[in-house]
Parts: C-alpha cells; structure tokens; sequence
C-alpha cells in the first residue's frame, strides 16, 4: 500500500544523502512529498543537482514535492537557477 | 596592463554561431551552468569568508607569479620575462592592497546624512576575454575581482596565450576551491573559436562580458545585446613641457616604453618636447640607452613595423625588444639599446610612426610654443588614442591643468610613467587595472581603471527624507492700537514714506510722520493706488538713491507695500534682474534664480498694513504689473519680507463695508488654504487655525458695526497671522483659480476667492483623483483639516464627512452675511460668456503656481467643474460633500 504522504526532516550535514534518499523512496509514495529544510543554512552545487534530480522524479511520479523552511538566501539561490518553479513551498 | 590584443582591426568576431555542433553547443552550455550554479551558490557567501578565500587566491599568486610569467614568454614570444613577473605581482599584490578593506558583500557603503544605502549585488556570470600581451596578469587580476564580488567567470583567453591563462585560472581555481570558493566558479574554454565567443556572447544566462582585447572583440561584445566592459585602442601622447625635471621624465618614459617591451597600451607613443630642452632631452635619452634615428634610419622603421595599407602597427613587431625591431628594420645599433627614437614633422598617416606602437619605438616632436605642443598632443590623442592615457611631464601647474582640460582622456598622468603609471596603485592613487576604460573616445561605457565596482550591480536603498521645513516671519511685529508709536524706535537720516494719493489724504501719512524723530529727512512718495508698474518703481528707486535713504516706511494696502518691497530690492541690488526672478519654481529651496545676496546699499523697510486681508507686512511676495508687456510678474523671496511689520487697527478704521468683506474673505481663504496646503506644519497650522477662528467671530461685527475698535482690531490682527500662515505653507487651487477669474472679468481679489471658496473646500475635502508629490506630508490629510476647523469653530458634526459639511454650510452663510454675489451668474456673466472664456480659464489657473501646494493636484477638467460649480453657486459645495467619495 502506497504512503500518501511522506514528511523529511534534510540535515544540513547530508543535504545530498537526504535528498537522494528521498528520490528512492518516491516509489512508495503516492501523494507528496515534503522536505523540512529548517536546518538547513546553505545549499551547495551538489546539493542542487540533487535536488534537480529529485524534481525530475518527482515530475515523472505525479508526486508534489513541498520544500518547507526554505531560508530566503536558499530560496534566491532556487530562483536564480530556475528551480523555485519546480517544487511547492510551505512556511 | 595590456588591455588590447594587437592588429585586430581587421578581425571582426562574427556573431553567426551556426557553425557551431551540436557537441560543441552542448559543452558550451556545461560550462554556462556550472558557472549559473557556482554564482546562484555564492550568493550565500558573507564578507569575511570571500575575503578570506581572496587573500588565499592572492598568495598563490604571488607564488607562481614567475612560473607564470616565464610560460607567458614561452608561449608567447612577447614581452620581458622578468617585467612579467612584475606584472603578475601588481595583479594579485597591488590589486589586493586596493580591495582588501573595502566592502563587496552586502551593505558597502552608508550616508546616513542622505537616507542612502549601497548594497553589493553580484553580476552572476561574467564571459571574459583577455589578451595576448598581458595573458597571465590579466587572468589573476579578474580571478581576484571576480571572487572578491561573488561572480564566476568563463575565460576566453587569447588562442597563442592558452596555455599560460589556463594555468593561471587553474592557479586561481585551486586556491580558491581550498578556501571555500563555489565548485565551478571559474572555467577556460578550451580549444576555443570565435564562434564560441560569439555563443557566449549571447548566452542568456552570462551577465556581463568583459572585453580584454582588440577592438574586434570589444565590438563585438558592445554589439552582442549584453552589458559589456570594453577597453579601447590607446596612442599616447608625452608632453616634456620646458619646466620639466628632465631627468626624471626621461628615465620615467624610457622604463614606461621598455617595460615588457612596450606591450602596454598606456605606454607613451609619441614625445612632443618643447624646442627649449629638445636638444638636452634627446641627449638624455641617448646617454640612458636609446638609440636617436636618423631620417634614412626612421624611413626603414616606418616601412618595418607599420603596414603601409592600414596605417596600423605590424603585428610581428609587437613585444619585440629594440635591437631586434633595429634588425627586422634594416639598421644596426648598439647592443644595449633599450629604445629606437624617431623625430618626426607631424601627425597623421602621412607620418606612420605617429600611430601607436607597442614596442620600444617612441616618435618625438620638437614643438616651437606651449600651444603648439598641445595641438600636436591633441592630435596624437585623436589619432586613435581617445580615451585612452595622456602623460605630462611639467612643473608647470598652469600648463598642467591646461593640458588635462584638452586632453580626451581617462588617464591624464603627471610627472610619471604612461604604462606603469596607468595601471594605478604604483605611482598613484588610481585603482590597479588591467583594463583602462577609454570612454566614449574609444567607444566604451566607462573612463574608469575596470575594478571590482564594474563587477557588481549596486543597489541603493533609498529611505524616505524628512524634508528640512522653516518658518520664517519679519524680524519685529508691532501690533494693536498705536503700533505705530515704534516707529519712533527705529533710527534713520532720511526715510522715504510710500503711500498712495488717497491715504495721504486721510490723514494716514500725518499719523506716521509724528512718530518720526525730528532729525529724520523726511519724503513722502505717492504711488498711484493699484498694481504697481515697474515704471512707478524705478521711480522710487531714484527717489531713494537721490535722498540716500536709509528707512522706507511703506503705507498702504498690499500693492503699496508691493513696490515699496521692490524698490527696496532694486535699491540694494540694482543689477537684480526682475524678469529672471519672476521665473517659476517648484520648490523655493531648489528654484534655478537666486536672489542676490550683495548689496550696494541697506536700507530698512517698515510696512505699515491700511486693509486687513493681504498680510503683505509680513509675506515674502510681491506683485507688479508689467503695463509694456501686459502682464503681471509675482515675485516670491523671503528677501522681500519687510524688517518690520505695523499692525495698527487705527490705519483700518475708515475702510468701507466693500473692502472690510473682501478683504476679510481674503484673509480667511489664506488661512484655510494654507492649513491644508501640502507645505502646512505644526507652525503654520496654529497661526491658520487662529485666525480662521477670528475671521468667523469678528469679521461679521467689523463688517456690521465698522467702528467697532475690537473687531477691526482682531481682523487686523487676523490677516497679519493668515500671512504669516501663508508665507510659510503657501496656498492653494481657490487662489488660482480666482486669480484666473479675477483677471478675466475684472472681479476684486477678495471677491473672487469668495465666489470659489465652498466649493474648493469641498474638492479638497474629496478623495483626489490624483495626489501631488509632497515629501513634507504623510498621507492625504485635508479633509481631517476641515474637520480640526470645524470643530475649532464649534459647528457640530460626528463623522469627518459631517464636520466638512459644516464647515461649507458656515462658510456659505459667512459670505450670505457679508452680502457677497453667491453666484458668478449673479455677477451678470452670461452663461455662453462664461463658457467662451472657459479654455483661457481653465489654462490660467493651470499655469498659475499658487495650486502646486493644493493637497491635491488639479486635472484642467477638475478646474473647469469648480468655475462652473463657482458659476451655478449656491449649493452645489454641499452637493459635491454629499455625493464625494468618502476617505477615512
């Protein structure tokens, strides 16, 4: 039976772990997916090739991915490199 | 240093990208994202640590400077291995004493005096390419001001200066990505065509270009659509002016020539040497190595480095040393020789060594006179250095701002070398570069040594300012029954009394004089009782240069008072042009006239009020009539105020009935525009709120019972305080447009305002359609005012709406009272009259300055429903408050 919603707590430590533990675990998931990045105070290049990877999945899957406590630096690094329109966000 | 690639005249980078493969497009684009992501993660970086990674790119520098530049040699084949080792040092050493304490990340700079703030904004990604001449030094320099403003950069290096830029970046990359620095934030194409420039010229995602060589490539940059730094092409001209110290200019001019064998575009081209110590300076240049051409020798040089079909240097001249260009020429000198000096007669393309050449050859011209020295210099700087670098070498201070004021140039240096000097931060305290902003001369955005303010967007934060505001009245008010009696306070030899024929006759003159000390001259000047022209006060001009007045005591009503604060003016300054003080402002502070402020004469200025309604006792204004040109000219100047003002109710007694209400209604409009006017404070709001109280209460009883000494006295004392309201917060719409109505139809002022009053309290009162800029206000407060007023005058009402309303319906009866037409067809204007005047209204009131501190700006429609509200009178002001739009 597939999870309907799936909630992931990113540690800043392994912003890319976590994120590419999650494209795994989109096969389970039939609803959304939503990643706390409250912990997190800065994103590197790996970390948004993860993250552009992940979007992909997702697109193909049908599954929302919410980005939750984005930091506004994180979000402005998202929105110069077109991403910010691939995920939803909530505060 | 080197900021432009040679001979590239010819080569156009073609902006045609077809020819590009798929493979080769999709490598490009590699390399656009990694720098787009490398930039988009910089973002995040703080001060301290993109300093921190700076200082670490910098020592590596330092490092390698010499393997560096040994490479740039070898690959090369130009150029002084050891002066590019040099080079590389002022690259990273000087260019990091320049920036390491300045502010690139954030908040750069503050003026808290201004309300401003700087913020530092990154380009993103910056397409960079660099020349041949400088490849090494040119790289490190861009790394160092690319990481220090959180950029990445994509090099396009020169193709024969590859190897050594691509092992500078990774010099660069390394020390960088060891502090810290974003992965990918600096790449070099490899292999690279001019199709791959033009393709990255365009790219969407690169944000600035910044052109390092020839103009070819800047051209090409400048037209790819993309904000661009380009650099020019120089031919620097070298004034040794006869007060030189010659041994310093020579040895200055033979380092900055040979240094790295003259591949510096700022380096000196041609020596324009003053006859008196051309004969010492070539001698000098002679005796420190350079070998001085003989004509036979200086054609063989000619037809060696320069092409005869371009006039533009050889390239396979350029940063060769001299005995090596002497062979390649045909003639032999001395193995030392550091530098070939050519005389030549001219400049042009029929002197081709007259051109710029970057190789130890410098032309040098004997020049007969001051003047001819900087013709020709301006003639080297046209012929194409514009922009570029001027050198002077002079004790001369006179000649030396000459020089720099002719010269088209973005470096005018003085008494130091033209390359090293240009560079900056060696021999002076321009910004170190590699790239020399040429201007517009050289077809470029900026003059500017290219640092690290070019490589970032800066952002200003502009806080709201608090308008300094004033208040200014005369020095001395003397007021209530025998004000007058002051006069006796007031010292003076001859006092020249200004009235007009019918006060003199009343008795009004007699009054003055008895207060006069007896040792005073006394003459009294009698001005017709209207407008004054400005016949009538030059008239009185000559009166008081004739008495050498010291004291003029103006007696009368507002246009007495008028000439007479004219005629002071034209007194004191007899230059003052009228006309140009009577241009239109918007702002007193920020006007375009001054008014002067150096007088030929002082005299005092009393004023003495007969009406009680204009203020001009105590207001900055004064109106004359122009009768030649038929016209009217106000001037506005706090100058104009009188030194002191007499209210005394005995010189209004004996005004009639007519006169008491419009000048009465006069008074009221002043304080109630005023109280709502956009320029209203604190201070002119308790003087306009006063005396619309004593307007409302004594009015009606000076105007009933004439005698009544109390009411004339308040209601003098009321138009004295309206003014000073006014003079400080100006007024308002019902101002223009009666001014408008009153010169059209002959209406009294007083009158006038009347016929508009209601109405204009209800327009204000209403949501504008569209508000003035007022920084001295915040929000739209006017009909809050009205409401103050209403409740001031105790009319009752609970909402604002209510208390407007009020307000109109008192104001209305107030002017029942006083007996005033209450229509514009009761002054038996027809209708089809008044519409025929309506455009030349409508315009008037458009143009007259009085609305422009109106709370809301009048549309010429909205100007035109007020005439015809003022037209339909009665009522209709409490229609428009009933039907207005309501604001909270």
């Amino acid at each position: 039976m597939a999870t309907i919603a799936v909630w992931i707590r990113v540690d800043e430590e392994r912003v890319v772990q976590s994120l590419q533990d999650t494209a795994q675990r989109l096969d389970g998931v039939d609803g959304e997916v939503t990643l706390d990045f409250s912990a997190v105070h800065r994103i590197d290049a790996s970390a948004l090739g993860a993250m552009g990877e992940l979007a992909s999945i997702a697109d193909d899957k049908g599954i929302k991915v919410v980005l939750r406590g984005v930091n506004v630096e994180i979000y402005r690094v998202l929105k110069l490199l077109k991403l910010v329109s691939r995920f939803s966000f909530g505060n | 240093m080197a900021t432009r690639e040679v001979v590239p005249q010819r080569v156009q980078l073609p902006l045609s990208t077809e020819s590009l493969s798929e493979e080769r497009i999709a490598y490009l684009e590699r390399l656009v994202l990694q720098a787009k992501t490398a930039a988009a993660v910089f973002t995040q970086f703080g001060q301290e640590e993109v300093d921190g990674i700076v200082k670490a790119m910098v020592l590596a520098g330092l490092d390698q400077a010499q393997p560096l530049a040994r490479l740039a040699v070898e690959e090369t084949k130009l150029g002084v291995m050891e002066d590019k080792v040099i080079k590389n040092m002022v690259a990273t050493e000087f260019a990091y004493n320049y920036i390491k304490d300045k502010r690139t990340v954030g908040v750069i700079r503050e003026f808290p005096d201004r309300n401003l703030v700087e913020i530092a904004e990154p380009i993103g990604v910056i397409f960079s390419i660099t020349p041949i001449t400088n490849p090494t030094s040119t790289v490190l320099f861009k790394c160092i001001m690319a990481i220090k403003t959180r950029n990445a950069v994509i090099f396009s290096p020169h193709p024969n200066a590859w190897r050594c830029c691509s092992a500078a970046v990774k010099v660069m990359y390394e020390a960088a990505r060891i502090h810290g620095a974003p992965e990918g934030v600096f790449s070099c194409l490899e292999e690279h065509t001019l199709q791959d420039n033009a393709y990255l010229m365009r790219h969407k995602d690169v944000g600035l270009i910044d052109a390092t060589g020839g103009p070819g490539a800047v051209r090409a940059a400048y037209s790819s659509g993309k904000p661009a730094l380009g650099v020019g092409p120089g031919n620097t001209p070298v004034y040794l002016e006869k007060t030189a110290d010659l041994k310093t200019a020579v040895t200055d001019i033979i380092l900055s020539k040979t240094f790295d064998n003259g591949t510096i575009c700022a380096s000196e081209q041609t020596a324009v040497i003053d006859d008196e110590i051309y004969d010492s300076a070539l001698k000098k240049f002679a005796e420190l190595g350079a070998h001085i051409c003989n004509e036979h020798e200086a054609k063989l040089l000619a037809c060696a480095v320069i092409d005869p079909e371009t006039g533009f240097m050889q390239a396979a001249a350029v940063g060769h040393k001299a005995t090596d260009i002497a062979r390649l020429a045909g003639f032999a000198v001395k193995p030392n020789t550091k530098l070939l000096i050519t005389p030549i007669q001219g400049v042009g393309r029929e002197y081709p060594l007259s051109v710029e050449k970057l190789f130890p050859v410098l032309a040098a011209y004997r020049a007969k006179s001051v003047d001819e020295a900087l013709k020709v210099c301006i003639d080297v700087n046209h012929a194409g250095g514009l922009g570029h670098t001027a050198v002077i070498f002079s004790r001369d201070e006179e000649i030396i701002h000459k020089f720099g004021q002719v010269m088209n140039a973005g470096r005018i240096l003085v008494n130091s070398p033209g390359s090293v000097g240009a560079v900056g931060g060696v021999y002076n305290d321009l910004p170190p570069t590699f790239s020399f902003g040429c201007g517009t001369g050289g077809g470029n955005s900026t003059t500017d040594n290219v640092n690290i303010y070019h490589y970032l967007n800066i952002k200003r934060v502009a806080r709201r300012t608090q308008a300094h505001m004033w208040f200014r009245v005369p020095n001395q008010i003397y007021f209530n029954w025998n004000a007058v009696e002051n006069v006796r306070e007031f010292v003076s030899r001859s006092t020249i009394i200004v009235t007009s024929p019918a006060l003199e006759q009343i008795g009004h003159v007699d009054l003055v004089r008895r207060c006069i000390p007896a040792a005073t001259h006394i003459h009294v000047s009698i001005i017709p009782d209207a407008e004054p022209e400005v016949k009538v006060v030059m008239q009185g001009v000559e009166a008081l240069n004739f008495y050498k007045a010291d004291q003029i005591i103006a007696v009368g009503g507002g246009s007495v008072i008028d000439a007479a604060k004219i005629m002071k003016l034209k007194y004191e300054s007899p230059e003052a042009d009228l006309e140009e003080l009577a241009a239109p402002f918007l702002d007193l502070r920020k006007r375009v006239v001054e008014y002067p402020t150096e007088k030929s004469h002082r005299i005092r200025l009393i004023a003495i009020s007969t009406t009680s309604g204009t203020g001009s006792e105590v207001t900055p204004f004064a109106v004359l009539t122009d009768k030649e040109r038929a016209r009217k000219v106000t001037l506005a100047d706090y100058s104009l105020t009188p030194d002191v003002a007499i209210v005394d109710p005995q010189f209004v007694m004996s005004m009639p009935k007519g006169l008491t209400a419009d000048t009465g209604i006069d008074c009221l409009t002043h304080a109630l525009e005023a109280a709502v006017s956009s320029y209203a404070s604190p201070y002119t709001d308790c003087n306009a709120m006063q005396a619309i109280r004593m307007v409302f209460k004594y009015l009606p009883v000076a105007y009933e019972h004439p005698g009544d000494e109390e009411a004339r006295s308040m209601m003098h004392n009321a138009a004295c305080i309206a003014a000073m309201a006014f003079s400080n917060a100006s007024v308002g719409v019902n101002h223009a447009l009666a001014h408008s109505f009153g010169a059209r139809f002959s209406v009294a002022h007083g009158r006038a305002n009347a016929l508009m009053l209601p109405h204009v309290i209800a327009y204000n009162a209403s949501v504008p359609t569209k508000f003035l800029p007022s920084p001295y206000q915040m929000g739209y407060v006017a009909h809050k005012k009205y409401a103050t007023v209403a409740d001031l005058l105790g009319l009752g009402g609970h909402t604002i709406d209510e208390k407007v309303k009020s307000l109109v319906t008192a104001t209305e009866q107030l002017l029942d009272q006083l007996g005033f037409p209450r229509s514009i067809a009761d002054l038996g204007i027809s209708h089809e009259e008044f519409e025929r005047a309506m455009p030349d209204l409508t315009k008037r009131a458009f143009d007259d300055p009085s609305w422009r501190s109106n709370p809301r700006m009048p549309l010429i429609s909205e100007l035109a429903e007020l005439f015809w509200k003022a037209y339909e009178g009665r009522g209709s002001a409490k229609a428009t408050v009933a039907a207005q739009e309501k604001i909270s």
